[in-house]
C-alpha cells in the first residue's frame, strides 16, 4: 500500500522576503502592492539541459518541482507551448479523491491525496484545497450494491470511504431533491471526506514558482515540434526557439501525446476526446461538497466564488478543437436540474472544453519508452487533475532513476502487451 | 454540433450516430503467429491525428448501417464519406490510409497476406 514515509522535496522559497506570509502582505501593503516579485522569471532556452519536461501543465511543473526538490536535478527545463495551466490543468472541475477500486490506483491516488495535503505549505502557496468531501450518488439498486463493494475494498486499501442512505445525504446536502418519483432518483450514496477541491491556477502557479526559486526554467510560448534521437537515445528537442541539447525528455502533455509520441515514432493506445465544462453566475453558498453521479452523469460544486461548476461525459468523437458539442452540455444540465430543481433559474456563464486524453483502461501511463532518455506521463484522461502531485512525484523519480518505482511500475506501456489491465471504468467512467 | 451525411439516410445530427472510432483496423487471422505485442497494437493501440483521421460511424438511431467517414480532427471537416469495406477515394484521405503508421504492423500483414 502507500508509503506514509514520502519525501516531499525540500529546499524551496526559504527566503524571508519572497516567503508569502501574513508580514508580506503587510509590508506590501505599505507600498501598494507595487514591489511583489515575480512569481516566476522569464526564462529563455539555454543550449543544454540535464533533463526537460515538456508540457507546462500541473503534472510536468510538478515533475519538475520534484526533481529539483527530490531529486537535486536544477538544471531542467519546462516547456510550454501556450501559457502554463493552460491546458486542461486550467480547464478542469477540480475534483479531488482517491476512492478508487483496484490496489495500484488506491497506491496512486492516496499517494497524491497525501501530497495534496500539505502542498500549501510544502509550496508557500495558497492552492485553496478544501476537503469538502465528494458524494457519489447511486440511482439503482445495482449501482448501490455495487458501490457497497467498492466502499468495501476501498476501506481495505486505508482510504476513508462510507455509504450513506437517501435521509443521510438530504441532511448532507440539504439542497438535494430525494423524491423518488423523478426519473433517477436518489437511492443512496457513498462519500469520502478527505475529498474536495483545490484552485487549479495556483496549483500550476505554486509548483512553477517553487520549481523557478530552485533554479527550474520556465519557458513559455514554446512549441515543441520535433524530438531529435541518434539511434536509440533521445539527445534534444526542436523547438520554435531552437535546438536544446538533453539526454533525459519527460512529455507530459496531455491531449497531445499522441501528436508527441508520433514525433518518436511510437504508438500510444489513447484517443483526445474533448471534455466540456460550464459555470453559472455566482450565488450565495449552497452547496458545500461536491457532487457526482455515474449514472446520470454529471458533477457538481461551488467555487468560492459562488459559481456554480458542473462538468459531464466526454465527446464521443476524437478532436483536437478544444470546444465539444452541445448536446453534452445540454444533458449535463438536464440532470443537474432534476437534481437540483433551484438550478433551473440559473444564468450559465462561461461554458468550455479541454483535449483529454482517454486510455482504453481509464488509468494513465508513466512509462519508459524502447527510446533510451524518453519518458511519457500521460492518459490521466478525464480524471488527472487530483492525481497531480502524485503523478509528478513518481514521474520525476522515474526520470531520475531511469527505473518506476513501485506506485509506478504498474502503469508501464507494457500492460498493453501482457494484459494486465488497471480497469478503472467504474471509478472513472464518469469523467472528473 | 456535427452534422453527418449517412449515405443511406442523407444528413442527420451527430445525436443519431454512434462513432466506432479508428477505421480500417484488420483483424489478424486466428491462425497467426504474430507475437504479443503486434496483438496488443492491434487491440489497443490506436491512431489519433491531429488533422486528418478515417473513422467509422453508425446511424444508431436511423437505418443503424456503418460507414467511413475522413474528418479533420481539428476544424471538424468533413471530407469524404465512403462504405465499409472500401477505401477513401479523394486525396486527403488516401493520404491519411497510407501514411498511417497502422499500415506497416506486423498485425495488419498477418490480417492481409493470407
Ligand atoms: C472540462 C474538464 C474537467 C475535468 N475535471 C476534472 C476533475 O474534476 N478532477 C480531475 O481529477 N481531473 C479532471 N480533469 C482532467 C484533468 O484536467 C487532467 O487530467 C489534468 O489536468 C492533466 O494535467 P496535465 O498537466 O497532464 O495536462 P495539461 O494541463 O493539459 O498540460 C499539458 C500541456 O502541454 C502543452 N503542450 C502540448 N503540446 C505541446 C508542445 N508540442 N510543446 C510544448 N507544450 C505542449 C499544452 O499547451 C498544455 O499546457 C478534467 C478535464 C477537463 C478538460
Ligand atoms: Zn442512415
Amino acid at each position: 500500500m502507500v508509503a506514509s514515509d514520502i519525501d516531499r522535496g525540500h529546499g524551496a522559497l526559504n527566503d524571508k522576503k519572497k516567503r508569502y506570509s501574513a508580514f508580506a502582505l503587510a509590508r506590501n501593503a505599505a507600498s501598494y502592492h507595487q514591489d511583489w516579485q515575480r512569481a516566476w522569471r522569464k526564462a529563455s532556452p539555454k543550449a543544454s539541459y540535464d533533463a526537460v519536461i515538456i508540457g507546462g501543465g500541473g503534472h510536468g511543473l510538478a515533475t519538475a518541482y520534484y526533481l529539483a526538490s527530490v531529486h537535486g536535478m536544477k538544471n531542467i527545463a519546462v516547456i510550454e507551448k501556450g501559457w502554463i495551466g493552460g491546458g486542461n490543468t486550467g480547464r478542469n472541475t477540480t475534483i479531488i479523491r482517491s476512492n478508487y477500486l483496484w490496489d495500484e490506483s488506491a497506491s496512486i491516488y492516496e499517494h497524491a491525496l497525501k501530497l495534496w495535503e500539505g502542498l500549501a505549505q510544502d509550496l508557500n502557496f495558497n492552492i485553496m484545497f478544501s476537503q469538502r468531501g465528494v458524494l457519489t450518488i447511486a440511482h439503482s439498486e445495482h449501482e448501490l450494491k455495487e458501490m457497497s463493494r467498492r466502499v468495501h475494498a476501498i476501506r481495505l486499501n486505508g482510504i476513508d470511504s462510507d455509504v450513506m442512505s437517501p435521509a443521510e445525504i438530504k441532511k448532507f446536502v440539504p439542497c438535494i431533491n430525494i423524491d423518488q418519483s423523478i426519473r433517477y432518483p436518489v437511492m443512496g450514496g457513498f462519500v469520502q471526506q478527505r475529498g474536495g477541491t483545490a484552485r487549479h491556477d495556483a496549483v500550476a502557479w505554486g509548483y512553477a514558482r517553487a520549481a523557478d526559486d530552485m533554479g527550474v526554467d520556465i519557458i513559455q510560448n514554446c512549441e515543441v515540434t520535433g524530438l531529435r534521437r541518434k539511434g536509440r537515445k533521445i539527445i534534444g528537442i526542436d523547438t520554435n526557439m531552437g535546438f536544446i541539447k538533453t539526454n533525459k525528455v519527460g512529455c507530459v502533455v496531455a491531449g497531445h501525446s499522441s501528436v508527441m509520441a508520433d514525433m518518436a515514432g511510437i504508438h500510444l493506445p489513447l484517443a483526445s476526446r474533448p471534455l466540456q465544462a460550464l459555470v453559472s453566475e455566482p450565488i450565495k453558498p449552497i452547496l458545500d461538497t461536491v457532487i457526482m453521479s455515474n449514472a446520470v452523469h454529471m458533477y457538481i460544486s461551488q467555487s468560492d466564488k459562488g459559481e456554480m461548476v458542473l462538468g459531464a461525459g466526454v465527446d464521443k468523437y476524437n478532436s483536437y478543437a478544444q470546444r465539444g458539442s452541445f448536446p453534452v452540455p445540454e444533458h449535463m444540465i438536464a440532470a443537474a436540474v432534476e437534481l437540483f430543481p433551484f438550478m433551473s433559474r440559473l444564468r450559465m456563464l462561461r461554458h468550455w472544453g479541454g483535449i483529454v486524453d482517454t486510455c482504453p483502461d481509464a488509468s494513465p501511463i508513466l512509462s519508459k519508452t524502447d527510446i533510451d532518455g524518453l519518458y511519457f506521463n500521460c492518459g490521466w484522461g478525464t480524471g488527472g487533475f487530483k492525481a497531480t502531485p502524485g503523478s509528478g512525484h513518481v514521474f520525476a523519480d522515474l526520470i531520475a532513476n531511469d527505473r518506476p518505482n513501485k506506485i509506478a511500475a504498474p502503469y508501464a506501456l507494457s500492460r498493453f502487451e501482457t494484459g494486465f489491465l488497471i480497469d478503472e471504468h467504474g471509478a472513472a467512467g464518469v469523467a472528473h | 454540433m456535427l452534422q453527418l451525411p449517412c449515405p443511406y439516410c442523407g444528413p442527420r445530427d451527430e445525436l443519431e450516430f454512434s462513432c466506432g472510432g479508428e477505421a480500417h483496423i484488420s483483424r489478424p487471422l486466428a491462425n497467426n503467429k504474430i507475437s504479443d505485442a503486434a496483438f496488443g497494437e492491434y487491440l489497443f493501440l490506436r491512431d489519433n491525428p491531429k488533422g486528418v483521421f478515417l473513422e467509422r460511424w453508425r446511424h444508431a438511431s436511423g437505418c443503424r448501417r456503418w460507414f467511413n467517414v475522413v474528418r479533420d480532427t481539428v476544424s471538424h471537416d468533413i471530407l469524404e464519406v465512403y462504405a465499409m469495406g472500401s477505401k477513401p477515394r479523394r486525396t486527403a484521405g488516401k493520404k491519411a490510409y497510407n501514411n498511417s503508421w497502422r499500415r506497416t504492423t506486423a498485425a495488419e500483414a498477418a490480417a492481409v497476406n493470407k
